[in-house]
């Protein structure tokens, strides 16, 4: 049977997709549905002073409105922040209570007040309009970068100060500084996002009064994550009376990752009224309540000798964490952040330093490479100065400064096993025609226009992670995953994986593994996931994880059903068991034809006797059955590299920027499906490219959010782009068994530098994301004034 | 309440709905013909393209009483005899659909872009799914498969 592994084969999955077959949260009613609408926070920050629910109790179809009281009188815990971070002074990180409803005060525009359960969401949505909240509305704190001097938000977080971390040495960069020939300098905003998955966020929570258990519905990256925070933080119900299922998940992009108010209150709600209670978010909701990412205000240093040799790096930075510390809210611009912010380069000393600020805005969680984007853009446009202010090639500063030696031990942190960052540069500059920019350089010029090439050479640190170093480090759950592969009698198997799928394919992808391990047809393979009661516990997809770590488990729980089969085959085929063989579905005795299929011992285990005679085909002591599970931890992260090239266009009289020409070469080790890798890689980028020159998340002055639409918010839409240019160059990654390094994040990592590299390439000038034409406009503008000035 | 009387893939439908019934929600929580999704409620993002007579609607800023009299076809009406359409296969061949939100509407608005133009530029593809976003696949398979469908049909 040729191997799967490798293979373009389409997706298992997509035909209920493309038939409208699909089945998501929000398409899910129960019998006697009753529908939520929650009141929301007009203000950003302001004291409750009283919510009066009166009226609304008396309009049409109202079954029931809960407040901050009610969930305080029940003791329903707040939401979690699950990651403990400690300052450099070694205290410990501060955060506040974070009810799932606002019981004192409000801190962001979308707060959850209070929820309104009606028999419509009409009705809901009406009576919702009758709740009357008292507010006196208090002075916002909105800027990242004045936060620490503005109004303390929270009685006990003084300077709104989450926490003050230090990565590094400063003795040391200060060292390295004091012998640079040349320090190079950048101050940078990395602009907030809001995620938009498609399908907006939505709960639909059961309970059965008989059974006592809630069965919520919820659209989740992370269905049991979800279940032990509701469970034992937010104290909703046991674990033993909560099932989680996430269905299919229209994107999540790490907003989807971890519980939100909306899910608790729900099944709490539910259990409260003995009646299911559905949520759906509408896109502003999604806006407004959707945690929001990156936000960061840096100033970086890098110390380099005149040959372009790195010395040392400095980065302090401001992260915006918004009004609550969320679930990955810390680790985010910490431990995902810092120790990436050198790059892909040997860099002899560095540290980075993180003040976290709380602000009343919408929290800020992890987004799609969740710190590493914000690193690599960072450490790859100060390279890029570098380059230009020693007046080398930014490809040759570059190549100057990588390791070629692996493992390679990284400055801060993390030990990389496995890469080849000079072959992957060099692919992307061949195939990016690289040479020849500056001949399409002087053919946009013939047309009016600035044409620019940037560069970004990145590497992450994903496939999270090995548990006891997470934890060490202060996560409040270990990262492990698990995989069940359980053999049906008739000899069809189904694969339960902790992790779960939302667009990346895992029906395919794991499928296409266990196919090659076990020998069985693809079609013969079924990948459950998303629900707490059917496969073991597990901790989601998120940080490009599932394919490395998950991946994996279901190969160990795969090695497991093959060491049983051999030692039922050899009791079968009355042979040795040292003497059997695995291959292509077949136990074959060696130097022999006697031969059982997998199939054929998948019905001897579960089956385990003769017609006849009392005769087992199961050795002594071997129980039936033919189940296996593994918890896979993985002895390292895993390092993805490569190289992107981007080629922009900029028309002067407008300040339109247009993505001419884009290379992407990535190693990510060994790839299990081509064609959703690269998927993978075309959506990862366009996410990048929509932070570099389309997307921003902006709050006035007083909190209101001003982009909560897609008429305000610009989306990357079809016409944006040209046809992406994708390669790979392949070292395999050392710490797990498929030598896999996960894809899901770095296109969203890469683009931003390329992109905003090209852009300061084609004008000039230095410029803030999103590169938008106004932006654009003004800074060729002000080129052209200062030109004629000169003149 | 309004009478609406319409045919949804092939199949006549009488109801009586509020007035301000959107046809969405129509499809979605009356007919329970939940293919057609909402990812916005400003006509933006697409998801809940379907056909109305012929021509691809937004679904979620029409009034079912507005297509009264009117054939509809959503995303489950789209495959024949248990076929899928061209631009189906050509979506699934070439990954054209990660998460499958959008899908719905991006496979009925590429539907719509053939009916018009049976062989268009890659730029004409682009500016014609404009009103349809995905934030999942980067829109570059989405290209490569309606011109496989082109080249199928």
């Amino acid at each position: 049977m040729a191997s799967l592994v490798g293979s373009r084969v389409e997706r298992k999955e997509d035909k209920k997709l493309l038939t409208g077959r699909g089945k998501y949260t929000a398409d899910v009613n129960f019998i006697n549905q009753t529908f939520a609408y929650f009141v929301r926070s007009p203000h950003a920050r302001a004291q409750i002073k009283k919510v009066d629910i009166a009226k609304a109790m008396k309009a049409s179809g109202v079954v029931s409105i809960l407040t901050g009281a009610d969930i305080a009188n029940d003791k329903i815990g707040g939401l979690i922040a699950g990651w403990r971070i400690k300052s450099e002074d070694g205290s410990d990180m501060k955060v506040p209570a974070h009810p799932p409803l606002a019981n004192e005060t409000v801190n962001y525009v979308g707060d959850h007040v209070a929820v309104v359960i009606a028999e419509s969401l009409d009705e809901a949505r009406n009576a919702a309009e009758l709740v009357k909240v008292d507010y006196k509305i208090l002075k916002a704190v909105v800027d990242t970068n004045k936060a620490m001097n503005s109004d303390q938000i929270y009685k006990d977080i003084p300077k709104n100060l989450c926490f003050d971390w230090l990565l590094g040495d400063r003795a040391k960069v200060k060292e390295a500084f004091e012998k640079a020939d040349k320090i190079i300098k950048i101050d940078l905003i990395n602009n907030r996002l809001i995620p938009n998955a498609m399908e907006p966020r939505a709960a639909n929570a059961d309970y059965n009064p008989s059974t006592e258990e809630i069965t919520l519905y919820t659209t989740s990256q992370n269905p049991h994550l979800a279940r032990i925070i509701i469970s034992a933080f937010n104290g909703v119900a046991p674990e033993n009376k909560l099932r989680v299922i996430a269905p299919d998940v229209g994107g999540g992009f790490g907003s989807k990752i971890y519980p939100y108010a909306e899910e608790v209150v729900c099944s709490w709600a539910a259990k409260k009224i003995e009646r299911p209670v559905k949520w759906v978010a509408d896109r502003t909701e999604s806006f407004l309540s959707d945690c929001h990412g990156r936000d960061h205000v840096t100033h970086a240093e890098l110390a380099v000798k005149n040959d372009g040799t790195f010395l040392g790096f400095k980065n302090e930075t401001i992260a915006n964490i918004g009004a609550y510390a969320s679930v990955f809210a810390t680790v985010t611009p910490t431990y995902l952040f810092g120790p990436c912010a050198t790059g892909v380069y040997k860099m002899p000393a560095a540290y980075t330093n993180v003040k976290a600020v709380f602000t009343n805005t919408a929290p800020v969680d992890a987004y799609r490479g969740a710190g590493r984007p914000e690193a690599t853009y960072t450490i790859e446009t100060l390279v890029e100065k570098a380059a230009r202010e020693l007046g080398m090639d930014p490809a040759e500063i570059r190549m100057k400064n990588f390791p070629t030696q692996f493992p390679f031990q990284q400055t801060l942190v993390h030990s990389v096993d496995s890469g080849d960052y000079v072959s992957g540069l060099k692919k992307a500059m061949e195939v990016a025609d690289y040479k020849g920019f500056e001949k399409r350089k002087r053919d946009s010029a013939s047309r009016g226009k600035l044409r620019g090439i940037g560069l970004c050479s990145y590497f992450e640190a994903c496939g999270i992670a090995p548990s006891p170093v997470v934890m060490m480090l202060g996560c409040g759950i270990g990262l492990w995953e698990s995989a069940e592969v359980r053999f049906n009698p008739t000899g069809n198997v189904t694969v339960f994986t902790g992790s779960h799928s939302h667009g990346q394919g895992h029906d395919t992808t794991f499928a296409q593994i266990a196919a090659d391990q076990l020998g069985v047809p693809i079609e013969n393979i079924e990948i459950s996931h998303g629900d707490t009661d059917k496969g073991p516990f597990g901790y989601g997809t998120y940080g490009s994880r599932s394919l490395t770590v998950g991946g994996t488990a279901i190969v160990k729980a795969c090695d497991k059903i093959i060491a049983k089969g051999k030692r039922v085959a050899a009791k079968m085929l009355e042979a040795n068991v040292d003497d059997v063989e695995f291959s292509n579905g077949e136990f074959v005795v060696a130097k022999s034809n006697k031969k059982k299929t997998i199939g054929e011992i998948a019905f001897a285990c579960y089956l385990p006797g003769t017609y006849g005679e009392v005769k087992s085909p199961l050795p002594e002591g071997e129980e039936p059955g033919l189940k296996e599970t593994s918890f896979f931890d993985p002895a390292n992260f895993s390092f993805p590299a490569g190289s992107h090239i981007c080629e922009v266009e900029v028309d002067p009289e407008t300040g339109e920027t247009k993505v001419a020409k884009y290379t992407a070469i990535d190693d990510f080790g060994t790839i299990i499906n081509p064609l959703v890798v690269e998927g993978q890689v075309h959506g990862g980028i366009v996410q990048g490219i929509g932070q570099a020159l389309y997307e921003n998340c902006h709050y006035d002055n007083t909190g209101q959010l001003v982009t909560a639409s897609y008429m305000d918010y610009t989306m990357p839409r079809a016409d944006n782009f040209p046809e992406f240019d994708l390669g790979f160059t392949c070292t395999p990654a050392t710490s797990n068994p498929l030598g896999t390094k996960g894809c899901g994040e770095a296109g969203a990592i890469a683009s931003p530098p390329a992109v905003m590299n090209a852009v300061m390439n084609a004008i000039g000038t230095e410029i803030s994301m999103p590169a938008t034409a106004e932006k654009v406009w003004k800074a060729c503008n002000q080129n052209k004034k200062k030109n004629s000035e000169a003149a | 309440m309004k009478k609406v009387n319409v045919e949804i893939n092939g199949k006549k439908v009488i109801k009586d709905i509020p007035d301000h019934t959107l046809l969405s929600v129509f499809l979605r929580d009356i007919l329970n013909l939940t293919g057609t999704h909402v990812g916005c409620d400003t006509s933006q993002c697409g998801a809940c393209v379907v056909f109305a007579d012929g021509k691809s609607i937004k679904s979620c800023t029409a009034f079912a009483a507005d297509v009264n009299g009117s054939k509809i076809t959503t995303i489950e009406g789209l495959a024949k005899n248990g076929k899928m359409h061209p631009m189906q296969e050509a979506f699934k061949k070439l990954h054209g659909l990660q998460c499958g939100f959008c899908t719905p509407g991006m496979v009925m608005s590429a539907v719509d872009l053939l009916q018009n133009n049976k062989n268009p530029s890659d730029t004409e593809i682009r500016e014609w799914l404009e009103g349809n976003i995905c934030r999942c696949t980067g829109y570059q398979n989405i290209v490569a498969a309606v011109k496989e469908a082109a080249s199928k049909m």
